[in-house]
């Protein structure tokens, strides 16, 4: 409630420090001594003439009356949507659904990542090598290869093991035994330990240079699309983490208008006894504040409970892969992360609010 | 120090409420504005209270011109001007107390002095027993009351009243103002826009009155 006071108001024997005489006061004078409500202990008269600004406190006293207010503010708006806790807990399950989308989609992408990452079939690269190096040779560049920590295994097919496997894949065997020559080069089968698309193109660049190699290729398919499923899970994250923040903004924002319209006439009369607009907006947008936080603790909850919903039968999946794969869910950062982010969400969407309905109400 | 020089208010329908009025009310002193409903008195007082703005002509509260008075200055422009209301504007989701102590709160006052402040002024009404009370359980000469303890509760060096007594008894409206005369005795410049020419004339203090719009007349009770 703006500036209301919590705590009881016990009668004390304080009385007006400079009480006006009670009897009948002369006959109006045009001019008084100035102003003599204004002696006494109040320390505003220590400065004359003070102008427009608010009157002579001192910084520190202003400060420590800024403080309070905010303080006060801030436990009001809270007690408020404590009270009306139907209300309240609606609007933080409306954000925590729209938050809770994208970041569900985010965990679900991160655990896809960590899947595919522990994949170790995920690429091969075949070396097809020229036609004048021999078997020999081909195998000791096999053996060399092995070596070299970007790659996991090798594993050689001479040009007769070639034409046998292509004829027992292929359901060319037939057509092929008619050639005269085997029209194969001899190749090396490499999978590389190296993880991502860019690092393995580069080593098929590097391989590339071998002189013993006449073609090196990388069997993208299988990464290549699993890459853009990625990219595309992603761009779906951005995509609705905007649409669904817009919709906790507007969410906020239709709320707080509401409180606004609800608390019209105290904004009225408190304008009218000099509040300032930061005074008048303060409590909404820790309204506002309180509903992004609260909304991010829920979506926190729903996440949580969601995923250990989930982690029984994905351990269970992942045991009969012979994996322990277990999910990941909200990490330390990400979990501030979200909390931080709705809790700005909020805010911003009452500053929304605020901007676009309180300075309509101006007392008349 | 409230001065009026060629005050024209014209409202957005076009209609004149206020034309040429010029007229200085100095400090410490106390004067009543009368005039027919529709006079313009509470839209001179609105232009005090910088809630309208002259069309023409110039508004001036201690040498300060409200013509050019920025958005941000007004809150501190109406702390020194106390008001009481007709309606007298009080909030009924709190406690008399809670009423009264709302300048105080919005001057950022520490809790220990507005319970002074606001017990002094309740008592200065002699409302200082129903402090707890909802506004809304009082009659109507008590939540006038409560309205002026509000108004007078953060010293304000100015005080206005619009048509402070209209709903109250010839007793009760006389109580009410006696208040404002102990009020002015202490200093306070006092502006009470009121039509009960009974009452006014047996105060013996300056009557402004005004009629369409322009200031008629201005000077003692004849
Ligand atoms: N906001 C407004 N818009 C248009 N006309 C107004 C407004 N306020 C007052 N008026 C008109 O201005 C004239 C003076 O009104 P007012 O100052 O309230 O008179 P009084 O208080 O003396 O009865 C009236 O005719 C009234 O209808
Ligand atoms: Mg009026």
């Amino acid at each position: 409630m703006i500036g209301k006071r919590p705590g009881s108001s016990k009668p004390s024997g304080a009385t007006f420090a400079d009480r006006p005489r009670r009897e009948a006061p002369p006959k109006a004078p045009a001019r008084k001594p100035a102003n003599r409500l204004r002696t006494g202990p109040d320390p505003r008269t220590q400065r004359p003439g003070s102008g427009n600004r608010p009157s002579g406190v001192g910084k520190a006293a202003r400060f420590t009356a800024w403080r309070r207010h905010h303080l006060a503010m801030a436990a009001d708006s809270l007690a408020r949507l404590l009270a009306a806790p139907v209300g309240s807990l609606m609007t933080w399950a409306v954000i925590a659904i729209a938050l809770s989308l994208p970041v569900a989609l985010y965990v679900f992408l991160n655990n896809a990542q960590l899947v595919s990452s522990n994949w170790d079939g995920t690429a091969q690269i075949s070396l097809y090598l020229q036609d004048n190096v021999r078997d020999d040779a081909g195998r000791r560049l096999t053996q060399e290869l092995q070596l070299r920590p970007e790659i996991a295994e090798t594993r050689y097919l001479s040009r007769e093991q070639a034409l046998a496997e292509f004829k027992e894949f292929s359901g060319f065997g037939e057509a092929l035994s008619y050639l005269d020559d085997n029209p194969l080069p001899a190749v090396i089968i490499v999978r590389p330990s190296v993880i991502g698309v860019d690092a393995q193109q580069a080593l098929v660049q590097q391989l590339q240079l071998l002189p013993e190699v006449e073609e090196a290729q990388l069997d993208l398919a299988w990464v290549k699309r699993l890459y853009h499923i990625m990219e595309l899970g992603q761009r779906m994250i951005t995509a609705l983490g905007l649409l669904l923040g817009l919709a906790v903004l507007l969410v906020v924002g239709n709320t707080i208008r509401l409180a606004i319209e609800n608390r019209r006439q105290e904004i009225v009369v408190v304008k009218l006894i000099g509040a300032t607009d930061a005074f008048v907006r303060r409590p909404f947008l820790y309204t506002g504040i309180w509903y992004g936080l609260g909304g991010g603790i829920m979506a926190w909850l729903l996440i949580n409970l969601s995923l250990f919903w989930l982690d029984g039968p994905v351990r269970s999946l992942a045991s009969a892969y012979a994996s322990d794969f277990s999910l990941i869910g909200l990490g330390l950062q990400d979990s501030l992360l979200l909390l931080f982010g709705s809790t700005l969400l909020g805010w911003i969407g009452a500053w929304i609010a605020v901007g676009r309905h309180l300075g309509k109400i101006e007392p008349r | 120090m409230i001065q009026f020089t060629n005050v024209f208010k014209r409202y957005e329908s076009g209609h004149e409420a206020l034309q040429n009025v010029t007229f200085t009310l100095h400090e410490g002193e106390m004067a009543f504005l009368t005039g027919h409903s529709g006079a313009g008195k509470s839209t001179l007082l609105k232009l005090i209270m910088r809630m309208e703005v002259a069309t023409r002509g110039h508004v001036t509260i201690d040498s300060l011109n409200l013509n050019n008075l920025a958005r941000r200055h007004i809150p501190y422009l109406r702390r020194k001007i106390g008001v009481v209301f007709q309606d007298h504007q009080l909030l009924f989701d709190r406690s008399v107390y809670d009423n009264v102590a709302l300048p105080l709160v919005i001057e950022g006052m520490n809790p220990q002095d507005i319970g002074k402040r606001v017990r002094a002024a309740l008592d200065k009404v002699g409302l200082l027993s129903k402090e707890k009370l909802n506004p809304i359980m009082l009659s109507g000469g008590e939540q006038q009351r409560v309205g002026i303890a509000r108004a007078v509760v953060n010293k304000p060096p100015i005080l206005l009243a619009d048509e402070p007594t209209g709903n109250l008894d010839p007793q009760l409206s006389a109580e009410i103002m006696q208040l404002f005369r102990q009020f002015n005795a202490v200093g306070v410049t006092v502006l009470i826009a009121s039509h009960d020419l009974d009452l006014i004339s047996r105060m013996g203090l300056r009557m402004m009155e005004l009629s369409q719009g322009s200031l008629k007349q201005d000077g003692a009770y004849a």
